[in-house]
């Protein structure tokens, strides 16, 4: 049961070949047997998610149902969830219990999914390996001595196991897509402003959005239908209907321009990773796509840019935390400032700490020009490159990360190696554009990620061409070795 | 640039961060390659580029005037760490 | 040596909205702690700020008043910094671009003539909470109901150059903002308060001396005493050789005098960028154009217009229109009563304004309204009363005992204006004062006012006085 998709358990349901409650206790169980290996979830909802099965049972049989509904799912532990512990993979909020719902919980919820529970991530997602979290790291299931990718590790090893369907998880740099893709599962990250970010724990205001993780393209494409859309409540959600995801899948792809940018495939890209890479774009090119080397110029200029952006927001979003109103209050403060710098200084770990200082240097007076309003002049340069690439191109397509799943610890000492691992994900953050990533074969037995990135608001457009290639491809289908 | 630990005490001061003597050393050493890594954009004449400071070319939406929020203190006090008559304590505030 | 000093108020006026500025919770005033602050004003965990429309058309229609330019796209910034009142740790205000930018406003000064005080900026933010320092064993109270109170803050040009400068400039921005609506003035609560950046220099240096920030004034008797104090201690420091220190102080009422921040010594980095949960604020002609429409007669409009069409003289034109509610309390009144514009302006500002000064309390409590007073005005004009009788009348109006006419009737105090019976009642006292009309005929003129004195008494006041002194006259000619 454990290995259907979405899609499966959609109809299953409906048909009336297993119940939700059926379900989720198989996979409860799974979890329960499995995950100690994985360490993929901070907190497992057993009983809510048991009630909330009976009652989308219920739902199915009084022919109210959604494709969702009856749906197991999880979701990463930086999306507020009433009632249950929303740690955001600190021991800043190892206490916090959330009073209220993110909108992205609250959408899912309305759908009648079912929630299993929430997914393990770096500290305040700030990571791309998931070592930064409070609760330990996470193990990639294709090699349990490797990292799934960060900072939505938890959901993406979590679905590569096959201990949920689908999750939810957050990318501001590549926080989806490279876990995806080292992990070999399918994600997607939106147009910045498509997912309400109300109650999703902000990292880069600017930089941050939510999005799916799922097997498939398809999958992606139902769980997208229900998180997206206008949310009074973020007003940098943008007010424009939300298109039926899963009805363009099959449009037709022939004749799409794809661009490959040089600067994906210069040096330091693992040699089976381009080789994965280029056998996917031959499949695209039998499909009847037409194929464009295209420049992206000021690629190099991303990352360099992006830690400056975000850990500046990161700084100032991070203030909130302060041992005053929730979360972790140090023992006996002598005063006040005792009180802010112990709590935050004992609250936070070291990456976390790393990023606001960062932060708070280029804010500061005298820097602010040469480190803030510089990052945000080649952040326009950068979404530049892209407006000139999409006028000649539909779709942009590259490996979504340098390397596949590195070891565990490998790069836990050297902040900055661990930061280029983001290089070919953190462009579309700064522009705001949808990207994805999609399983494209292995390198010495690790998955590689094919990414893809769209114009604005052309999900339709990268789930029909993630959809199609996994009609002619098995590589999603793939189950790592003990979790079949 | 390279910043030393004096720098980098105050910078934690300033964010609030209480960094042990020890430690920072391996701070100033990982900061500073980081802003290495970041001052490459230094390379880079940005005379004249209009600084980007979000993705949507949009104007910020409104809400109406209207009260939506009812009183949640309990709800809200029952995870704070210190309070006491509804109020939230903290170390007395000298002014 | 002659010292000059140079003052610039920041005024915060907290806008009359029913809900926060980037919240939906009440900013109603006076509730129980915490119970107005909502997610949004706590900073809990990936709550995000929408602003408040109305916040923004009120600063819009400040901006048309003080004939500034309204910027089209402004941005908000945060300003960085811990205390346990601002709970997200940093304050949602504007910076680089203001709502409202450059501005002026006339303010008339006591010797009657009028400066003109120049207006840097005025920004949309968001108010703090509160700390409560009654001992709670040692530690301090955080109340949040305050935290995200929309405020305008209007920052002025450094014109001022004294502290009584400054108070008229302060009233004149209190009597605007009420003039439009935009806060309801409550200095007591806190709904508009002032810092003071102060400093001194030699008369006739153009360059500014160092200055001081005294923070959070909230009556006009204190801006104007702890600016003195300040100005004063500034020349005493630098006449005594020593240098003033840019630094914040605050007013302690109970000593009169200023001291030193000890809080805010460390110096501040507030680290300001544009706020990434909010997008520029663009203002468009629509709603421009719906402010406009909006626009009531502003205090110098009203008072050139009572100038001209009441025929009254500039100082009762600009106490009448110092505030918007004694405006129009004194144009209904007008259309109240017969009398002539002026007679209502003298009781308006007389009569009225000491009875409500006495048991201090707003127009919008008075006991008597403009019905009533222009009613009890017409029957002076219509000789029923005398303008002495009329102050008796006024304090029973004030007093609860009902309308003019019905106290007029019910004391009988309506006038006599009968020529037969004051004649008679005037002969009786001719007759009773032999050895006064004597005199009076023998050249004591000052005794004319005796007789006068005489009839009103025997008439209980109620003579008609230019008839009695009609009469009188003829008589005493004998």
């Amino acid at each position: 049961m454990h290995n259907k998709t979405i899609a499966e358990i959609s109809a299953g349901l409906k048909a009336g070949k297993f119940s939700s409650e059926e379900l989720t206790q198989d996979l409860l169980a799974r979890i329960d047997r499995i995950d100690g290996k994985l360490n993929s979830f901070v907190t497992v909802t057993a009983e809510q998610a048991q009630a909330a099965a009976r009652a989308a049972d219920e739902r199915i049989k009084a022919n109210k149902a959604t494709p969702l509904t009856g749906v197991p799912i999880a979701h990463k532990d930086i999306f507020c969830t009433e009632g249950v512990k929303t740690s955001c993979g600190s021991k800043m909020l190892d206490n916090f219990i959330a009073p209220y719902n993110a909108t992205v919980v609250e959408r899912m919820h309305a759908a009648g999914a079912v929630m299993l529970g929430k997914t393990n991530m770096d500290e305040f997602a700030m990571g791309s390996s998931n070592e930064t979290s409070f609760y330990g790291a996470v193990k990639n299931p294709w090699d349990l001595e490797r990292v799934p990718g960060g900072s939505s590790g938890g959901s993406a090893a979590a679905i590569a196991a096959r201990l949920v369907p689908g999750a939810t998880g957050t990318d501001t740099g590549g926080s989806i897509r490279q876990p995806a893709a080292l992990c070999g599962v399918t994600g997607l990250k939106p147009t910045y402003g498509r997912v309400s970010r109300y109650g999703m724990i902000a990292f880069a205001s600017s930089l941050d959005q939510g999005g799916p993780f799922a097997r498939t393209a398809e999958d992606c494409a139902l769980l997208l239908n229900a998180m997206s859309g206008f949310d009074g409540r973020d007003s940098t959600s943008i007010d424009k209907p939300v298109p039926d995801y899963t009805a363009t899948l099959k449009d037709s792809i022939a004749g799409l321009k794809i661009g490959l940018p040089k600067e994906y495939f210069s040096e330091g890209l693992d040699a089976g990773m381009a080789q994965a890479v280029e056998q996917a774009i031959d499949v695209y090119k039998s499909m009847g796509c037409e194929i464009k080397e295209i420049s992206l110029p000021n690629t190099h200029l991303s990352v360099p840019a992006y830690y400056v952006v975000a850990p500046a927001e990161c700084s100032s979003n991070l203030s909130r935390f302060d041992g005053v109103r929730y979360g972790y209050r140090c023992e006996n403060p002598s005063d006040l400032t005792d009180l802010y710098e112990r709590s935050r200084g004992e609250g936070f770990g070291s990456e976390v700490k790393r990023r606001i200082m960062i932060g708070t240097y280029a804010l500061s007076a005298g820097y602010y020009d040469a480190y803030y309003l510089k990052a945000q002049q080649i952040r326009r340069l950068i979404s530049d490159d892209f407006t000139q690439a999409f006028a000649d191109v539909d779709v942009i397509m590259g490996p979504t990360s340098p390397t596949t799943a590195f070891k565990l610890g490998e790069k836990t000492d050297d902040p900055v190696s661990m930061y280029l691992s983001d290089i070919y994900t953190i462009a579309a953050n700064l522009a705001g554009l949808p990207g994805m990533s999609i399983p494209a074969g292995f390198s010495n037995g690790l998955p590689v990620g094919l990414q893809l990135i769209g114009n604005y608001f052309d999900e339709g457009g990268l789930l029909a061409a993630a959809h199609q290639y996994q009609q002619q491809t098995d590589w999603h289908t793939h189950t790592p070795q003990g979790f079949a | 640039m390279s910043l030393t630990n004096e720098e980098v005490k105050k910078i934690a001061h300033l964010a609030r961060l209480r960094v042990n003597e020890d430690d920072l050393p391996t701070y100033a050493g990982n900061l500073s390659g980081i802003l290495a890594l970041v001052e490459q954009m230094n390379n880079v004449d940005t005379q004249g580029i209009v600084p980007m400071a979000h993705p949507q070319d949009a104007s910020q939406r409104l809400r109406d005037d209207v009260v939506s929020e009812n009183d949640q203190r309990e709800r809200f006090q029952a995870i704070a760490p210190q309070t006491e008559a509804g109020l939230y304590l903290v170390p007395k505030v000298i002014e | 040596m002659e010292w000059e000093s140079v003052i610039g108020l920041e005024i915060h006026a907290q806008l009359a909205t029913s809900s926060k500025i980037f919240s939906g919770a009440s900013t109603a005033y006076g509730a129980v702690p915490n119970t107005q602050a909502c997610a949004v004003d706590l900073g809990m965990p990936g709550v995000l700020p929408v602003l408040n429309q109305k916040a923004v058309l009120m600063a819009a229609k400040f901006g048309i008043a003080v004939e500034a330019e309204i910027a089209r796209r402004s941005v908000f910034a945060r300003k960085n910094y811990f205390y346990p009142d601002l709970p997200k740790g940093y304050q949602i205000s504007q910076f680089e671009l203001p709502v409202v930018g450059k501005g002026k406003l006339d303010v008339m000064l006591e010797d009657g003539s009028t400066k003109t005080i120049g207006i840097t900026r005025a920004h949309l933010e968001e108010d703090a909470g509160k700390s409560l320092h009654e001992d709670f064993h040692g530690m301090t109270g955080i109340d949040l109901n305050r935290a995200g109170t929309p405020l305008l803050e209007i920052v002025s040009e450094p014109d001022i150059r004294s502290a009584k400068e400054a108070v008229a400039y302060m009233k004149k921005i209190h009597s605007m903002v009420r003039y439009l609506e935009i806060c309801d003035g409550n200095m007591q609560e806190g709904s508009f308060r002032c810092d003071a950046n102060v400093s001194v220099r030699p008369k006739g240096q153009k360059e500014f001396g160092t200055r001081a920030e005294i923070k959070n004034l909230n009556s006009f008797r204190f801006v104007e005493r702890a600016i003195n104090h300040e100005i004063e201690r500034q020349i005493d420091l630098i006449e005594g050789g020593d240098k003033v220190v840019q630094e914040t102080r605050l007013y302690d009422s109970d000593k009169g005098e200023t001291r030193s921040m000890r809080s805010k010594e460390e110096a501040n980095d507030y680290r300001y960028f544009p706020d990434p949960d909010l997008l520029p604020l663009e203002i468009t002609e629509e709603m421009l154009e719906s402010v406009r429409a909006t626009m009531p007669e502003l205090p110098d409009g009203k008072r050139q217009r009572f100038v001209s069409e009441y025929d009254l003289n500039e100082y009762d034109a600009t106490v009448l229109t110092a505030s918007r509610e004694l405006a129009d309390f004194y144009e209904a009144t007008l259309r109240f009563s017969d009398a002539d514009p002026k007679l209502v302006a003298n009781w308006v500002m007389g009569e009225f304004s000491a009875a409500l000064n006495n048991d201090a309390i707003e127009i919008a409590d008075s006991p008597v309204n403009p019905e009533m007073l222009g009613g009890m005005l017409t029957r002076i004009t219509d000789n029923t009363i005398s303008g002495k009788i009329a102050k008796e009348v006024f304090e029973a109006m004030w007093a609860g005992e009902g309308a003019a006419d019905d106290i007029i009737e019910k004391k009988g105090l309506k006038q006599i204006t009968d020529s037969g019976a004051i004649e008679a009642m005037i002969d009786e006292i001719i007759a009773n004062n032999p050895q006064q009309l004597e005199q009076f005929r023998a050249g004591k003129e000052k005794l004319f006012g005796f007789f006068v004195g005489q009839a009103m008494k025997a008439s209980g006041g109620k003579a008609n006085p230019a008839q009695v002194n009609d009469i009188l006259k003829r008589k005493l000619k004998g």
